[in-house]
């Protein structure tokens, strides 16, 4: 294919019928361009045309896959050439009778009456035989001849000459019916690139009330149109194409989607506001309610930080909050406004409350505010949490207090010097000698091991040893 | 290392050719602009052109500058601009762009557009809209497979999954259907193919034609046996942890396209540096098929060897040592930078996975695949969630717990989601959609108890619950009934039982003995069998679309040739570095070859990944 292409070239440019080519300095390319449409013109005619003993290559010459094994042929020394080798039976790929046709696929119903004859037979007879054969000669003829043989081709012969990506008209295609059988050959050939392709052309020629009902009762079809749309962006007609079909909650998030674009934040989170008006499912929009709220807080907090920051009222801010999700919100709000009154915007407990974070149980690492002293989380990790975040002694000491096991809570209290705990736990077990141990490794003077004496003389404790 | 392979396991066919024929294309394509030009590549074939060409011979064909494209304007002085890219809209309308621009300050320039592997017709209707057609000229580099080693070859379209199984989009399956038209000119004639999927079967059915319409030469085949899977036929494999060494490797560095760059903490140098992966490397090639918790053991024990190699030159003469150095020395440095290095990722490994309690976060799945102990397994996930552990981590394991459980309890359902939303924000409300859509992660719909216990007696459940799914969001969303299809295929062996994963007894050892992939049990299913039969619950439950089918010519006579034993799985979707380490298991075992074809090389990352919806 490489060298019939080279050789087509060459025979472009010699002859007067450069028409067909997409070399750019043709001109009587681009006045065939402007009486065709996108899909129609886009064809190469170039590939029909090849030598006269190769016409019967043709068919598979088109193939990209033609071209690396043409040149598979030139490498390789052996060139031998054979007929078919093994058909393989065609497959039924229809794929909304599901689950009726799958026990049909055992090994012996593929094979009946399929090897020979057939579908497969006709369909590469019409291919390689007689529509090239009649064809392909007169693509030499002049432009007007031509054109009267590519409107002579049916929906599906149109729709299989797509498929070996050669030059097609569509625009004759004027009816309904035919715009349909257009589609629904395309899609029968599993093609995406010629379904996607006759959609367009769909598209530009029927209406969209049309368009849509049509497509409702094609589901592979209208897949593709979707995919097609987001691709090109076109998300005003996606609107209204899933309007149309009634998916409402596509139409929701599709329009959501668009505030990941807006980089202002004010205009952000004015666009999440109209969205709250959008046909969402009841959980999901108080999820999107929430979004809207807290990325309002977000700009709040932000504008009031950036003024304390300038003020030197609060440390230079390392972290982001703007567009960041709750969790971390409240994570900022711990490490800046640690102490602050409930009323405040940014205080952890009132973020927490406006959000009612707990019901997932998100509390245990906001160490502010607890009313129930219960995590889903294990303390252990929660102390691991804190820990890392450099939280204080005291609120480490109190989440350490917490770990239900003892053996855990020593181990860990040992790990962060919660001394108290310590002691406190080795009193309840009543463990004199570990509490003994301990002893040794607080500080001499300390108030720790005035704690311990006072415990190990404590006459109304049972120690066990 | 300590596998008992059977020794008759036949060659594998030699696939260097395919890069061959990738470059002399591109050299071709190049040759028709001539004269000097600037080239623009899209980044995600960068890496793969660099398997297939390098600088050099570009420079020979008289590419001047290269640049990657970025969606930015060209600063190129060149008056020809080439551009290498894939058939998306958005690059073709960037081009579009360049060139208006450069109309409107009155530049002079030509045009190439070189698609790979072939030019999409949505793509020519935006050359056209943007009425540069005439400026531009295009052209197809059949670029299809990449090989990259011996027994891996992918397509590098990773775009495949997303486009096909969540878009419901076929613009691929020609393509697939094409590089396995390649490969059976190449290496057929094929005598038996089998396949399970919707998209398998497309892929299958463009083979055909394509085949068809073509001619074979004559050739002894040299790979007899095909078998196309979907990758919605299993979600479950990919979405486990990866515990095989080279799994681990790419579950944590990322390895793109054979290459993975390894950070100053594994080099332990300041630098970082890139390095091949496959079996020409020898370290690597004796570790990547083994349990990780074997490759410490096998690497200390190599290095061992080696001090007990280098230390042979004490006491040498200095003729002894001359010959040393000249003939043992250069492969002992090389064994040595090569031991050193997966050492070093090893521990950078253990490093990574010791501290986000990886052994729990392995209890917590594989408890899921037994279905055991569930509601534990949620409160793990909820943690997880809680502690912004890992987004895609969270996610995996959402997904995880939805299909082996056949979807969520809806009240579970409610509050994970709201979790995952509080956590990483509200923006994903796009990514759940789009895993509702393919079926990763769903409520179970009210009646759905009905359908678990019809699943049991069988029947009727394909019909009912795909007909539901398609209504209700009309997506391809396929029913898991992972339960069900563990216990047919036996895919978790007893937990009771001990397992050395020194002397693996089943591909359940990549996953710590715990699991067997299902798609992998598949393949060795339908082998044994040499097609479907018997398999009908099993295929019923996998929603059907499994096919067998043989040429109808030779296949008799050729039986016996050891291309039969040569079995080329195709995963239309992707498939992962442990898929690939169950198969080479199960090759030895069965004394098969198998070659993977993949459309990419996956993992949880990257497939959890291409779902994610919370960016423009």
């Amino acid at each position: 294919m490489m060298k019939s292409k080279a050789d087509e070239e060459e025979y472009w440019n010699s002859s007067k019928y450069k028409a067909f080519t997409f070399d750019d300095e043709d001109d009587e390319f681009s006045r065939l361009k402007e009486s065709k449409q996108a899909v129609n013109s886009i064809r190469r005619l170039v590939e029909e045309d090849d030598d006269e003993e190769d016409v019967e290559k043709i068919s598979w010459s088109g193939e990209p896959v033609g071209s690396i094994s043409w040149s598979v042929n030139e490498t390789a020394a052996s060139n031998q050439r054979t007929d078919r080798e093994p058909a393989f039976p065609k497959i039924n790929t229809d794929t909304s009778t599901t689950s009726k046709s799958q026990s049909g696929y055992s090994l012996s119903s593929l094979f009946k009456g399929k090897t020979k004859g057939g579908n497969f037979q006709q369909f590469t007879d019409s291919l390689t035989d007689s529509s090239l054969r009649l064809y392909a000669p007169e693509l030499r003829k002049p432009k007007s001849e031509y054109k009267d043989y590519i409107s002579d081709w049916s929906p599906e012969e149109t729709v299989q000459r797509m498929q070996h990506g050669k030059v097609v008209s569509l625009e004759k295609f004027r009816s309904l019916q035919d715009k349909l059988l257009l589609l629904d050959f395309s899609v029968s050939a599993n093609d995406g690139n010629v379904i996607t392709a006759v959609l367009i052309y769909l598209k530009r020629t029927l209406s969209k009330e049309v368009l849509f009902r049509e497509l409702q009762s094609r589901q592979t079809a209208l897949r593709h149109l979707i995919c097609y749309l987001r691709e090109s962006r076109d998300h005003r007609l996606l609107q209204e194409l899933f309007r149309a079909l009634g998916r409402t909650e596509d139409e929701a998030l599709l329009k959501y989607k668009e505030h990941l674009s807006i980089a202002d934040e004010n205009k952000r989170r004015d666009f999440l506001k109209t969205c709250l008006s959008l046909p969402f499912s009841p959980e999901d929009l108080a999820l999107v309610q929430d979004h809207y709220t807290l990325l309002e807080r977000q700009i709040i907090i932000e504008a009031t930080d950036r003024q304390a920051e300038r003020g030197g009222k609060l440390p230079t801010k390392t972290m982001p909050i703007l567009n960041m999700s709750l969790i971390t919100t409240l994570y900022y709000c711990c490490f800046y406004h640690y102490s602050e009154a409930k009323n405040t915007f940014s205080s952890p407990l009132n973020v927490r409350q406006t959000f009612k974070v707990s019901r997932g149980g998100v509390t245990a690492r906001n160490w502010l505010g607890f009313t129930k002293k219960k995590s889903p989380l294990s303390f252990q990790r929660v102390v691991d949490v804190l820990q890392k975040n450099s939280a204080p002694t005291q609120v480490l000491q109190d989440y350490v207090a917490l770990v239900d096991d003892a053996e855990l809570r020593i181990t860990l209290a040992q790990k962060h010097k919660c001394h108290d705990i310590v002691i406190n736990t080795y009193r309840d077990l009543k463990d004199r000698q570990q509490l003994l141990v301990y002893r040794g490794k607080v500080e001499t003077g300390s108030a720790e091991e005035r704690r311990i004496d006072e415990l190990l003389t404590n006459q109304q404790i049972r120690w066990k040893n | 290392m300590a596998h008992s392979a059977r020794r008759d396991c036949p060659e594998l066919p030699d696939f260097s050719l395919l890069k061959t024929l990738a470059r002399d294309h591109l050299i071709y394509l190049l040759e028709q602009l001539p004269g000097k030009k600037d080239l623009f590549i899209e980044p995600d074939l960068m890496s793969p052109l660099d398997r297939i060409a390098n600088v050099s011979i570009l420079k020979q064909h008289e590419v001047d500058k290269l640049y990657k494209v970025e969606y930015k304007p060209v600063i190129s002085t060149s008056d020809q601009l080439c551009f290498l890219i894939r058939p998306r809209l958005q690059t073709v309308k960037w081009i579009c762009d360049v060139a208006n621009a450069d109309k409107a300050a009155g530049k002079c320039r030509r045009y190439k557009i070189i698609f790979t592997p072939k030019k999409f017709y949505s793509c020519d209707a935006v050359l056209e809209e943007q009425g540069i057609i005439g400026d531009v000229t295009t052209d197809e580099w059949s670029f299809y497979l990449l090989p990259l080693d011996d027994d891996i070859i992918s397509l590098e379209l990773p775009e495949f999954f997303r486009d096909n199984f969540l878009a419901g989009d076929q613009r691929w399956v020609k393509t697939a259907g094409s590089a396995l038209h390649l490969i059976h000119s190449l290496y057929g004639p094929f005598t038996k193919i089998y396949g399970i999927g919707r998209c398998s079967k497309m892929a299958y059915e463009s083979w055909r034609e394509q085949v068809a319409e073509g001619e074979q030469r004559a050739q002894k085949a040299e790979i007899g046996k095909v078998f196309l899977i979907d990758r919605d036929v299993d979600f479950v494999t990919p979405l486990c942890s990866q515990v095989v060494y080279e799994g681990l490797v790419d579950d944590i560095f990322r390895i793109k396209c054979g290459c993975v760059e390894f950070g100053p903490e594994v080099t332990s140098s300041d630098k970082s540096m890139k390095v091949m992966l496959n079996s020409r490397d020898k370290v690597f090639n004796e570790i990547r098929n083994e349990h990780f918790s074997n490759v410490f053991g096998f690497l200390s024990q190599k290095a061992r060897n080696l001090q007990t190699a280098y230390d042979k030159r004490r006491g040498m003469d200095i003729k002894q040592m001359k010959t040393f150095v000249s003939e043992e020395f250069k492969g002992l440095k090389q064994e040595h930078r090569l031991l050193s290095l997966h050492i070093g990722a090893s521990e950078s490994i253990m490093k990574q996975k010791t501290k986000q309690d990886f052994q729990e976060l392995l209890k917590t799945e594989h408890s899921l695949l037994e279905g055991f102990e569930i509601r534990e397994s949620i409160s793990f996930i909820e943690e997880h969630i809680n502690r912004r552990v890992s987004m895609l981590e969270s996610l995996r394991l959402l997904c995880l717990l939805s299909i082996t459980e056949n979807g969520l309890l809806p009240k579970d359902f409610r509050s994970l989601k709201t979790q995952f939303l509080q956590s990483y924000g509200v923006d994903h409300l796009l990514t759940f959609a789009n895993l509702r859509q393919l079926g990763l992660l769903v409520e179970q719909q009210p009646g759905e108890m009905l359908t678990v216990m019809e699943s049991k007696v069988g029947k009727l459940v394909n019909d009912k619950t795909a007909g539901k799914l398609t209504d209700a969001f009309s997506s391809l969303a396929r029913k898991s009934h992972f339960r069900a299809l563990s216990r047919k295929l036996n895919l978790v062996p007893r937990s009771d039982e001990e397992y050395d994963l020194r002397v693996p007894r089943d591909m359940a050892y990549i996953f710590s003995g715990a699991y067997v992939p299902l798609s992998c049990k598949l393949v060795e299913q339908v082998l044994d069998r040499d097609g479907w039969t018997g398999l009908e619950e099993v295929t019923k439950l996998l929603n059907g679309h499994e096919f067998a089918v043989t040429g109808n010519k030779g296949a008799d006579s050729k039986a016996k040739s050891d291309a039969q034993r040569i079995v080329l799985v195709m995963f239309l979707g992707g498939c992962t570095f442990s898929e690939i380490s169950a198969l080479r298991f199960l090759g030895r075992e069965k004394g098969f070859r198998f070659i993977v074809v993949t459309t990419a090389i996956t993992n949880s990352s990257r497939i959890l990944e291409s779902l994610l919806d919370n960016h423009v």
